[in-house]
């Protein structure tokens, strides 16, 4: 059954990237990855929440498993994040490397401890 | 990272599709439905792949999370790699990059979990550990995917030879 749960969280996750990335891509013309950088950041500040709802004892471990081992863990990507840092600093767009990977951590930390925050506000 | 080899010039920024090509932008209007397929069946088992790798590996609360780590490395090492390969050697189904970059690589590799993983190391009281955590990550990961794509450029310049 975990496993059931993990792979539906991830079937509905992986493709919530891809359209969510190809939209934001679509809709500005800078190199900066920003379809990644929005899925990474919405993702941790779900995942913030949902590990802070089942730490409260709000939620069940199942819940933790569809939406944040599945759903989360998808949704959010390192492998992306690192390779088009790898391109933007290989194109000589060294500075949106650098910029991408201290938005990325700031912002998805922040939203970790957003998520956090609020899950202890509603259940803690 | 200094000289550009040739093949280099070619791989694009965003591993899947490059919208700033007008005929590529075109195509997602047509056929999104088998790309937005195989992505959702390459998540599952990328997401199980690190689903098992964390009931193998266990990680307990306060201690550094070695398994995430090596799960996020070994992505970014395939990627690297992965990358190059289709892009300047082989002419594959256009189904396969969408499944095995976005899907596989995507679903196994998180960052959501290395996100809330160093804050409740921080908010129990184990900065210092997450913090390492953090910037060895960042390491890690950015060193994998510089050796991969490189190593891989290597062997084919060298068997084109």
């Amino acid at each position: 059954m975990n496993w059931v749960l993990v792979i539906a969280g991830a079937m509905v996750g992986a493709p919530l990237r891809y359209l969510t990335d190809r939209t934001v891509q679509s809709k500005h013309d800078t190199v900066f990855p920003w379809g990644t950088f929005a899925v990474n950041v919405v993702g941790c500040l779900v995942l913030g929440l949902v590990t802070g709802a089942v730490t409260a004892g709000a939620a069940s471990s199942q819940v933790q498993l569809l939406l944040g081992t599945g759903l989360c863990g998808a949704l959010t990507t390192y492998s992306t994040f690192s390779y088009e840092t790898l391109r933007l600093a290989e194109d000589g767009a060294r500075f949106y490397a650098g910029a991408n990977v201290v938005a990325s951590v700031v912002a998805g930390l922040g939203a970790a401890f957003t998520g956090a925050a609020f899950a202890q506000a509603l259940w803690g | 990272m200094g000289e550009t080899r040739p093949g280099m010039l070619n791989e694009p920024v965003d591993p899947d599709v490059d919208l700033h090509i007008p005929a590529q932008r075109k195509a997602l209007r047509h056929g999104q439905g088998p790309v937005v397929a195989v992505v959702a069946l390459g998540g599952a088992v990328g997401a199980s792949a690190r689903y098992g790798a964390s009931l193998l590996w266990p990680t307990t609360a306060g201690t550094f999370p070695w398994t995430t780590l090596l799960v996020n490395t070994i992505g970014c090492a395939i990627i690297g790699a992965f990358m190059v390969v289709i892009t300047d050697v082989w002419a594959a189904h256009r189904l396969v990059r969408p499944f095995l970059g976005t899907g596989v690589l995507g679903g196994f590799t998180t960052f959501s979990t290395y996100a809330v993983d160093i804050q409740h190391l921080v908010d129990d009281g184990d900065a210092r550990t997450g913090l390492a955590y953090l910037a060895l990550t960042l390491l890690a990961a950015l060193a994998a995917v510089w050796t991969a794509a490189n190593l891989t450029r290597r062997v084919i310049e060298w068997r084109q030879r």
